[in-house]
């Protein structure tokens, strides 16, 4: 699990997503413990209630579930549904941000339909 | 759960208004930031809080009972600053031992192991120990000494990178593993920024904000782009603060964003605690002089 840090979003947030990285990548397996809030709160240097706030919505989501007294763990099928979940915002996070920045720079459509095929064929 | 209240501080130094009406709230077990300029007020107010010196006027109670006086509340209070309160010929060892004896619950082998961990000796006497040194045994006489109050004022001061690494690192494990009250005053900001649970600002002798970081950061961001669409998009914001380099512009806003109402050829980014902190204590009057 990697994080570097920017200030765009919230930190409970980016360790949010840091972890649903780790379990889309599969370096966190579905059933495997994940770390605990001590572990993630002194790696990152953040406060362990930061940290909480991070894993708690991925508790909400279903994809991490506690153990009491034992640990965090990935939950079974976390990784199809994460999938799933950033495929749904691909279109904003990536499509969106892609097409505002083309039209800064003046690119047509057809332009960007052509850059695409272009990669598509290296 | 304990907590300190601070009720309407006052402290004059020669005519100087030090402090002037400040209350505030310290809850046992979560980390705050102590946010100030020079001369702020920020090693007053802790000072007074922990007996060192007095105020004016007004007071400052643990879990309802006055601090002033009370040896029974000052055992739960700790506060590393400036000040050495040791004889400099003592050697680090015995200070260790000499803590115990006032703060029972110190915990001397904790000690020993962190200054291990930070390459201190010792057996060094404590007038031998360098800047950066002296401020690693106050840290860590802080960090062993187990009150639920631990008061830190500028506790990385002259500490290079990787001991101020180190020392975050060890007091947010200290933290996780058992919840005390840690009040870091500091000018590194973007340090501590994620460290902290609170905020607390103060401006002048007077306390401007005190709020969650979450909370507080969200109350505030930044568009930048040309100076003109910046202008036209910002007159009817509240703008705190802004900088500009030739024809652009990056201007701090107080409010709620809404994503909707930027405008595409401009940027939006979060505000970040260093940021928001340098505006909210320069002025806005200041940079247009």
């Amino acid at each position: 699990m990697n994080i570097n840090f920017d200030n765009d979003k919230p930190i409970f947030q980016q360790i949010a997503e840091g972890i649903e990285d780790a379990v889309i990548t599969g370096a966190f397996q579905e059933e495997s413990q994940i770390p605990s809030i001590t572990e993630i709160s002194v790696q990152y240097k953040i406060n362990p209630a930061t940290a909480l706030k991070g894993i708690n919505i991925l508790v909400d989501e279903n994809v991490v579930y506690k153990k009491r007294g034992v640990g965090m763990f990935v939950a079974k099928g976390a990784r199809e549904k994460l999938r799933q979940k950033r495929r749904n915002a691909f279109f904003k996070s990536y499509i969106e941000t892609m097409l505002a920045e083309a039209d800064r720079l003046g690119f047509t459509r057809d332009e960007i339909i052509a850059m695409l095929k272009e990669d598509d064929e290296k | 759960m304990s907590c300190i209240e601070v009720q309407n501080i006052t402290k004059c130094y020669k005519g100087t208004k030090a402090l002037e009406d400040v209350s505030l709230r310290f809850d046992e077990g979560k980390i705050y930031g102590l946010l100030g300029r020079n001369g702020a007020g920020k090693s007053t107010l802790l000072k007074i809080i922990s007996n060192r010196i007095f105020a004016d006027s007004g007071c400052a109670f643990l879990d309802g009972k006055r601090i002033t006086g009370n040896d029974k509340a000052l055992g739960r209070i700790f506060l590393m600053n400036e000040s050495n309160l040791y004889p400099q010929k003592m050697k680090v060892k015995n200070a260790f031992k000499l803590t115990k004896s006032f703060y029972p619950d110190f915990d001397q082998k904790y000690a020993e192991k962190l200054s291990e961990l930070f390459g201190l000796d010792v057996r060094k006497k404590i007038r031998a120990l360098s800047t950066g040194y002296g401020s690693i045994f106050k840290v860590i006489i802080a960090l062993s000494v187990n009150t639920p109050f631990v008061f830190l004022d500028e506790p990385v001061l002259g500490l290079d990178a990787n001991h101020r690494d180190l020392f975050y690192k060890t007091l947010i494990e200290k933290y996780a593993a058992d919840p005390f009250c840690c009040v870091v005053s500091t000018h590194i900001i973007e340090e501590v920024s994620s460290v902290i649970e609170d905020v607390v600002i103060i401006e002048k002798g007077k306390v401007i904000k005190n709020q969650s970081r979450d909370s507080l950061l969200e109350t505030g961001y930044t568009v930048s782009g040309a100076a003109s669409a910046i202008d036209s998009f910002a007159a009817d914001k509240n703008v705190i603060g802004f900088d500009s380099i030739g024809g652009l512009k990056t201007v701090y806003i107080s409010g709620k964003l809404n994503r909707s109402e930027i405008p595409p050829e401009l940027e939006v980014s979060a505000m970040d605690l260093q940021k928001l902190f340098v505006k909210l204590t320069s002025g806005y009057g200041e940079e247009e002089k």
